[in-house]
């Protein structure tokens, strides 16, 4: 049951546009920086799959421009 | 924070959300989350919200701290300071925390044949008070001595002060702002005659230029760095970086201007030899509202035990002053400098152009310097001459490290030469601490005894007895701790360390107390800008912790001193608070009644009139002028400020072929000071796990050394082992090497050396001489 983080960052001007497409997708916590245009983002999946499937999908979001994993957890519960 | 969060996998979530923010804290200066402040509050938390002053830095941003059944569960900025209006950085939103962890001190430990036993606190301060009366008794008051902290509150600061200086009747008092703040504090006194910055931080809404001279703000002073940033983006505010080395508020200033190590002074120089040569001298307000003056050259740099320095104060004319600068164009500066003549003429015409506003920001680069007081007299030289001064936006300010160095020890003065108003030497500010401590006048000692380095020195030559530290660390944060922790180790002394962890100066200690954490006491901090904050207390301190006013009180009951410590215990800090105030009457520094400091978050003093003075002298806001003129430095007797010929003089210690290195030490954002708390943060921790030694690319190169290899820097008084690291964080410039001082186990302060400028006395950490090797 992986979570992971991210720091996502966003095309310049679609900060909103990237957050909001991020919680319509589901499994995506979002909090964005109040002066940088930087989102960062905590992913929240049942299974390595899932996870792969989540992260395909974020990345073909026309608004981001990169994002970058800072750290994964794989837990049971 | 954590406490309401009750399965393990939002647990999760939010170290893997907290791990997120601060790899982004450590990437982008100055960044804010505000809005995860509100996270992982469950929904239908009752919270109690109460406000306080931050405990990590001398910014002071407002917190609002989350409580619930007691608990304290979440934390965020407070929108109504004005400091931080809601932000706040990675420590700030982290702080509390540090108090859940498990080896917190939460009863007294008293050493017994070499080991700790858990002793009930009134046993332990029973022992406290018979050591200290026993050390009088047998060797003078002058044989016991406290050290304290510019993160003591101003009750404990105060109540430190009454106890060793009115009580007892010793001057054996200072704390470790000695170590940040008191080259700023000598060069207030010296160029104005009172102390603390002119301006508030509402300059940053209103300066075209920020010059920061030698000051990673972007790490030590985040939330400011960030409303600089904004002004940047807002209105095309620039920023100039001004330093020994590249760091993270380099890359994101708009100019970054490296100078080799101690020659600032001369650069200063040289911006006041262009000023004048071009004619931007503010002639109108130099003849009006300055003085010229020159000190004693040559002063030394206070290496050796019962050092002792006297300035002989000479007044010169403008005419000299400018003979004096010819040594100092841009031309003759620039060859040892290393800045282009260039950028000598670019930082001297932002100060000369009259239509441009300019702050100039500074901390421990200026202050931890053997020629800090000097350093502050040049830039409000530069400030002097151009009349840019305690207007908004225009303004020298210089930033404290601690939570409480302005509001603790500079405005109480927990100093060997300080009293709550005024210094010890002078009859009159004696005849008021002795009115309001109801102690009679000659108990109070007229001759300073030790600063920081030379009382522990004192201590090392036996010649103090006992001595106290409080909310301090100094077996990491000292200079030359080589010398001092075996000095502190010494069975001539008597060691009680009060704090709330476990640190390398509890390990030497013969009592430890276990002292109550920031909001599990109630208290109040002044910050940079001479903002006053108050706090209740929030939580309970867990076992026997207790506040540090509290178990100083206790103490001196017990020394028979009664009379003068009528607190109660839940009320005690109002009430002392009541007292100290009267020290401050009157329109220059009067200070904000608490009914007011309540309602507030935090108040700015002067407070006259139920009104805060922004920027003092200036007679438009500060109702203490009264030459009827358009400025008033009533610090000093005729009422100008003066202007300082400072030449420049050499470090003691300089690079050589056996040390081929200069040494800078100082902090990174993730840490507190010497890491006791902060490294106790788990996502802080993470993120920034131990010291490390940086060199520049080149010098890396030409040596051999990889990234992460572990190096031994050494110098003539110890050494210290850490990983290398080229291109990370910070980039020192060739032939110098830079470590952070936040790590317990990697002591480089085994390596530094306890030189100091002579008027301060603050030693200087920026620059010894070291040799690197392959571990
Ligand atoms: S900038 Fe300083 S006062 Fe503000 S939150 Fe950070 S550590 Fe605390």
């Amino acid at each position: 049951m992986p979570i992971k983080s991210y720091l996502a960052h966003p095309i310049a001007g679609r900060k909103e546009e990237l957050m909001t497409a991020l919680v319509t997708l589901g499994q995506c916590e979002v909090i964005p920086a109040e002066n940088q245009n930087i989102l960062a983002l905590v992913t929240d999946t049942q299974n390595e799959k899932e996870d792969e499937i989540l992260k395909e999908k974020i990345e073909a979001l026309s608004s981001l421009k990169l994002l970058a994993l800072v750290s994964g957890f794989n837990t049971s519960q | 924070m954590y406490d309401s969060v009750t399965n393990r996998r939002s647990f999760i979530k939010k170290m893997a959300m907290l791990s997120a923010i601060t790899a982004a804290a450590s990437m982008f200066p100055g960044i804010v989350f505000a809005r995860e402040q509100e996270k992982g509050i469950p929904e239908n938390a009752k919270l109690d919200w109460k406000k306080g002053p931050c405990r990590f830095c001398g910014v002071g941003c407002g917190i609002l701290v989350g409580t619930e059944n007691g608990k304290a569960v979440a934390v965020k900025g407070d929108p109504n300071s004005a400091v931080n209006k809601g932000l706040l950085c990675v420590k700030g939103y982290h702080q509390i925390m540090c108090i859940q962890s498990k080896d917190r001190l939460e009863t007294a430990l008293v050493k017994k044949n070499g080991k700790y036993v858990e002793t009930p606190l009134s046993e332990a301060l029973d022992l406290v008070a018979s050591k200290m009366k026993e050390s009088i008794s047998q060797n003078g008051k002058d044989s016991v001595a406290m050290y304290t902290s510019g993160q003591s509150t101003i009750p404990e600061g105060y109540i430190a002060s009454k106890f060793m200086k009115g009580a007892i009747g010793t001057n054996n008092l200072d704390c470790n702002a000695r170590l940040c703040m008191a080259s700023a504090v000598t060069g207030f006194l010296t160029s104005f005659g009172a102390d603390e910055p002119m301006g508030c931080y509402e300059d940053i809404d209103h300066a075209d230029y920020f010059v920061t001279w030698g000051n990673n703000m972007a790490e030590m002073h985040p939330v400011l760095f960030s409303r600089m940033l904004e002004q940047k983006t807002k209105r095309g505010a620039k920023i100039i970086d001004f330093a020994t080395r590249t760091t993270r508020s380099s890359t994101a200033s708009d100019r970054s201007i490296l100078f080799e190590p101690q020659t600032d002074l001369a650069v200063a120089n040289a911006i006041c030899y262009e000023i004048i040569k071009n004619g931007w001298v503010n002639k109108s307000f130099v003849e009006k509202h300055c003085s010229f003056s020159k000190g004693l050259t040559n002063i030394g740099y206070g290496l050796e035990d019962k050092f002792k320095f006297t300035d002989k104060p000479e007044k010169i004319d403008f005419e000299s002053y400018k003979e004096f600068l010819k040594d100092y164009s841009p031309e003759k500066v620039s060859k040892y400098s290393k800045v282009s003549v260039k950028d000598i003429k670019y930082l001297a015409a932002i100060y000369g152009d009259p239509n441009k506003k300019v702050v100039s920001y500074w901390c421990m680069g200026m202050n931890q310097h053997t020629r800090g007081t000097w350093m502050n007299n040049l830039v409000y030289n530069i400030h002097l001459l151009t009349g840019k001064i305690s207007q908004p936006g225009n303004g020298p300010f210089s930033l404290t490290g601690q939570p409480s160095a302005c509001g603790t020890a500079r405005e109480v003065g927990t100093f060997t030469h300080k009293l709550p108003h005024g210094l010890v030497v002078n009859k009159k500010d004696r005849e008021m601490a002795a009115k309001i401590w109801k102690v009679p006048v000659e108990r109070i000692p007229s001759k300073p005894t030790y600063h920081a380095t030379e009382m522990f020195r004192a201590v090392d030559r036996g010649d103090i007895n006992f001595i106290w530290v409080q909310a301090t660390n100094p077996l990491v944060s000292l200079p030359k701790t080589s010398r001092y922790r075996p000095a502190m180790e010494k069975k001539s002394c008597f060691v009680v360390v009060s704090d709330v962890f476990p640190t390398p100066t509890t390990d030497v200690a013969d009592v430890i107390l276990p002292a109550a954490w920031h909001i599990e006491k109630g208290g109040l901090y002044g910050n940079s800008e001479r903002r006053t904050q108050y706090w209740q207390k929030m939580v309970d301190a867990p076992g026997d912790a207790t506040p540090d006013t509290w178990m100083f009180i206790e103490v001196a009951r017990r020394m028979g001193f009664e009379g003068l410590f009528p607190y109660s215990k839940e009320n005690h800090v109002e009430e002392i608070y009541y007292e100290y105030r009267q020290f401050h009457e009157g329109a220059e520094h009067s200070m904000a009644p608490l009914e007011v400091l309540k309602k507030e978050s935090g108040v700015i003093w002067p407070y006259v009139n139920g009104k805060s003075t922004q920027w003092r002298y200036n007679a438009k806001y500060d109702p203490a002028c009264s030459n009827d003129e358009d400025f008033h430095f009533y610090g000093k007797p005729d009422g100008r400020a003066v202007i300082w010929q400072r030449p420049f003089e050499d470090a003691p210690e300089k690079p050589n072929q056996e040390y081929p290195f200069w040494l800078n030490t100082g902090r990174v954002v993730e840490h507190w000071h010497t890491g006791s708390m902060t490294r106790r943060i788990p996502v802080l921790h993470q993120a920034m796990p131990n010291a490390y030694v940086e060199f520049h690319p080149d010098d890396a190169k030409a040596l051999g050394i990889r990234n992460g290899e572990n190096i031994k820097v050494s110098s003539r008084r110890g050494s210290c082992t850490l990983p290398a690291s080229i291109n990370e964080r910070g980039l020192p410039t060739k032939g110098q090497v830079f470590v952070p001082f936040f790590d317990e186990n990697m002591l480089i302060n085994d390596v530094t050396l306890d030189s100091f400028c002579p008027i301060s006395k603050e030693p200087d950490y920026k620059k010894c001489a070291v040799k690197v090797e392959r571990a």
